[in-house]
Formats: structure tokens, sequence, C-alpha cells
């Protein structure tokens, strides 16, 4: 039997096996029952010390990680960076440094860059738990996908799920297609030929090379859409578990799962599509694009939205839209995470 | 769990018919010292206090036709020991469906020893309500000299008085291969 999840730190999905994912989400289900009850509250974490620290505006994630941790009543602390050092000119090192020499116990990081949590692991005595690293992962929100998901539909494996829309600036895009290919779904991703990165069908491969989660272990991250493409294996290349598909059509017909990625509008320091109407039009998801996936599709999206541009507003409040159950499940999935990080074992019965 | 750590059988001290016999009388001590049925609500502390608490339920259904409430406990998240063992140990979920403001609750657990689970049953069961009253019932007392706080249990279906080498292994056929209570011991140099 492979081994349960007791990593330290939380980078990346790409590190994680199938069984240590599996142990995550069952844990996070256990700890789901405590968000329901009259005192949301549980003694486990008494004594322990989380820092949110956040470089990159957030309100859900963030919120969400300190909701977690004081319903595991440890103390949490959040730094923005308007309030940081190091707008003042400090390094991030320096930065780490100092909060490891107050003792917490846990750091949880965001960044616009990618493998900044991997330096921080490095040089911080504290485990580290990535929140999102530039375009490289956003772990705990591929969990939550995939806690949704398995909510909705019993497992993952041998489901079809389409990822659609700005797919290269996209962490969340890259830590689902790890998850869910590890758990044995297949994933389409589709969008704006500008935003949906060719050589993307090898990132699975490449993912499950050990030599390359080494290097993330290690704090060597390279953006995974430039990895040379000898690396694809031959068994993948047979049954591709990752394809891109040229319109977003083909991606959703016979879906079970639609996630749509947001627009970000904030990444897009050049012209990647010419308006955000001519977005909406070819690449929106709309009631009638959503009736090719499967009569039980459900719809999930990371937020923030944008409504009418990535998605409909009938799509978004419909009842396939999973979208506040993905917020609900997030609080369990963090509080999984710490639980783990800061040494406890998974669920297992 | 036995193998894992070489435990050596020095004694078997009840098989499955004692067991059953324990639990039976411990059903009919319930209901007669709280006067029947109403209001009681069993609750199994993981792991094993949770299928003797489904047999103590059966059981108080035949004698009184009358079904108690019942309810999981899982302690782990309020253990006191959680900071000192270097991993924590694995959560499960605790189901109290039914809202235990104003009932009369009956911890079961399979052996009494420091009281050190019961104290954190107790906390955890706070955590969910304010209950009319607590009662403990237990299969195995180890004996009072090994408690570690002031906690008794109200029922009790075999005290065997213990040294703290010993260890004390309720097998139950839900997780093990036969029924009984034995009495193991570290194997000696």
């Amino acid at each position: 039997m492979e081994k349960p999840f007791r990593r330290r730190d939380l980078l990346g999905i790409r590190d994680l096996t199938a069984a240590e994912i599996t142990g995550i989400l069952d844990t996070a289900e256990t700890f789901g029952e405590i968000s329901t009850r009259e005192v949301k509250k549980v003694p486990a974490l008494r004594g322990k010390t989380i820092i949110n620290l956040f470089f990159e505006a957030s309100t859900r994630t963030r919120t969400s990680f300190e909701l977690a941790a004081k319903r595991l009543s440890a103390d949490a602390v959040n730094i923005s960076v308007a309030s940081s050092s190091l707008s003042k000119g400090e390094t991030l090192v320096d930065t780490a440094m100092n909060l490891d020499a107050m003792a917490p116990d846990c750091i949880v990081v965001r960044h616009s860059s990618a493998g900044v949590p991997h330096q921080l692991a490095k040089v911080s005595k504290a485990a580290i738990v990535n929140a999102g690293d530039g375009a490289n992962e956003h772990p705990t929100q591929a969990l939550l996908d995939a806690m949704t998901i398995r909510e909705h539909k019993g497992q993952i494996e041998g489901l079809e799920v389409a990822i659609l829309g700005d797919i290269l600036h996209s962490r969340v895009a890259r830590s689902n297609i790890h998850l869910l290919t590890k758990l044995g779904a297949r994933v389409r991703v589709a969008g704006p030929r500008t935003l949906v990165p060719k050589d993307f069908k090898y990132l699975v491969a490449a993912g499950g090379n050990p030599s390359g989660s080494e290097d993330v272990r290690r704090g060597i991250s390279h953006p995974s859409d430039t990895l040379p493409t000898g690396r694809v294996s031959a068994s993948a290349a047979r049954d591709p578990q990752l394809e891109v598909s040229d319109h977003i059509e083909e991606a959703i017909h016979g879906a079970d799962v639609v996630m749509i990625l947001r627009i970000q509008r904030e990444r897009q320091d050049s012209a990647y599509f010419p308006t955000l109407r001519e977005y909406a039009i070819h690449y929106g998801l709309t009631n009638e694009r959503l009736d090719l996936a499967k009569k039980d599709a459900i719809v999930l999206h990371p937020g923030p939205m944008n409504r009418g541009i990535e998605i409909a507003s009938d799509v978004a409040d419909s009842s396939r839209s999973l979208i506040l159950d993905q917020v609900k499940y997030g609080v369990a999935v963090r509080m999984a995470v710490l639980y783990l990080a800061t040494g406890g074992q998974p669920t297992s019965e | 769990m036995a193998d894992e750590f070489n435990l050596v059988e020095k004694s078997r001290i009840m098989d499955s018919a004692a067991i059953n016999r324990a639990l039976r009388r411990l059903a009919t001590e319930i209901v007669e010292k709280n006067h029947g049925a109403a209001d009681l609500y069993l609750v199994g502390i993981r792991r094993r206090g949770v299928p003797l608490a489904e047999r103590i339920r059966d059981k108080i259904e035949k004698l009184e036709g009358e079904r108690p409430l019942y309810g999981i406990l899982d302690i782990t998240l309020y253990r006191d020991d959680l900071s000192t063992v270097g991993a924590n140990p694995i959560v499960n979920r605790t189901q109290l469906d039914e809202d235990i403001e104003g009932k009369n609750i009956i911890l079961i657990d399979d052996v009494l020893y420091t009281g050190r689970t019961i104290r954190a049953a107790m906390d955890q069961l706070m955590d969910f309500g304010r209950p009319k009253k607590v009662q403990l019932a237990v299969l195995i007392d180890r004996g009072r000299e090994h408690r570690e706080l002031p906690i008794q249990a109200d029922f009790i279906g075999k005290l065997v008085p213990t040294k703290q080498t010993e260890i004390i292994k309720v097998m139950l056929k839900e997780f093990d291969e036969l029924e009984g209570v034995g009495i193991f011991e570290l194997p000696q140099e």
C-alpha cells in the first residue's frame, strides 16, 4: 500500500501520489462535518500558530484559510503585501526568516511568482502551504474542486472533465490537471489559441516523471508548459488522459464536469483576444453550450466570476453550478491540509 | 493489532458469550437506574465503543420495546496529547444526528484506564450542547489506581485489576478475527 499524506509542506499537487491526494480528501470529508455544528470549533490545533502571508490580493482563499485555522483552534495571523516589509525593500527570504524566528507552525503563502513557496520551504522551519504561486500551482483549489466532484459524482476515476478558458495564466488549471489525471479522470482543455499552450498535452507525462517532482521539491520551478516534448511516455500517447481541443464545444461534448476559468484581466499584459465581448461570444459558457455536456454535468468555477464574460449569469445561477459548494468545501479541505501539515494523519476507515 | 507490537497473551478473561452476558447486564442496569429508555441517548466512542453501543441499544430495545437514540464520537481532535505525540492520530467522523440538548447521555467505551479518553469525550459532547446528564458505561474497568483524572464509570461490565505493564485488548467481530477480552504483555527481554 502506498503511504498516506504526511508531508510537512504542501507545495503542489504535482508532488503528490494518488494515495496522498485521496488521504487528504478523506480527511477533508471528516472535517466538513465540523462546519455544520452549532459550535464550529475543535481544539485540535490549540497553541499552534499559522501565518497567512499573502503577496497577492485574495478574499476567498485568505478567509477560507483563516476560518480553517480558527475552526481548529489555531492562532491565525494575516499579513498582506500592503502592510509588509517587502514594500520597504526587504527581500522575500529575509521576510520569511524573520517570520520564522517568531516560531509559527505553518506559513500559508500566496505570491505572483512561481516557486516562491518552494523557496520559503528551503529556509523555513515552519510547514509551507502554497495558496497559489504565479501560474504554477494552487493545490488547495484543486483539492476543493476534487472534493466537490467527489461529493456529486461519487468518484473521480473515469470522469470526463473539460477545463475551459485562460489555461495559460491559470495555476488552478495546472493543479487540477495534475490531480484529476492522477485520480484517473480524462481532461480536455480548450480556449482561445493564445491562451491554451500547445505543449500542454505533455503536462501529465512530465508531471508523472519522478525527477520532475524532485526538482519541485528542491525548489526549482519550471513552468510546466515549456517542458521538452520528448518526455511524453508511450502509454500517455496511446491513451491520452489530457487532450487539447481547438473548440470549446468539442471539449464540452459529453463531459461530466465543466470547469470554467476566470479571465485574469490583471495578468493580461498583452492582447490575447480582441475584446471581452468577443471572448464572451466565442468562449463564454452559455446554457446552449452546456447542453453539449452530459445531462447531469456539473459546472465549477474557482471564482471570482466575471458574469457575462466566461460564464453566462443563468448558467452561474443554475442548479448545475456548484460554485458555492466549492467555497464550502474549501474550508474543509484547508482544515485537512493545515491539520496534516502540522503533523496529523489522514482519515482511513 | 496484538501482532503489531509482538504482544504475548497472558490470559483470556472473557469469551464471546461472557461479553454478551456482560452487555445484557449493562443494558438492564442502565434502564433500571434510568427508569426506562425514555430520553436515553447512547453515544459510542470510536472505535470499539461503537459496536458495544449498538449491541447495548439492541438489548435495551428488547427489554423496553423502545429504541434509545444513538450517536458516535471520534475524540481524536479533543485529545490532550495532540501536541506531544509526533504525528496526530487518524481522525474519523463524529455523528450526533439528534440534538443532545436535555438528553440523558450514556457514554460507552470498551476499556476505562486513565480516564483521559472520557475527559476528551465529555469536552466534545459539551461543544454539541447541554445534556441533562452524562453517565459512563464500559465493558472493562482496569481499576481506580490507574486513573489520572477524577473519572469513574457508572456501569461496569467487568472490573479487571491490572498492572501498568499489562494491556487489555477487547476483540470484537466488527474489527477482529474473534471475540473476547485478553490480558497481553510485551515480551520480556
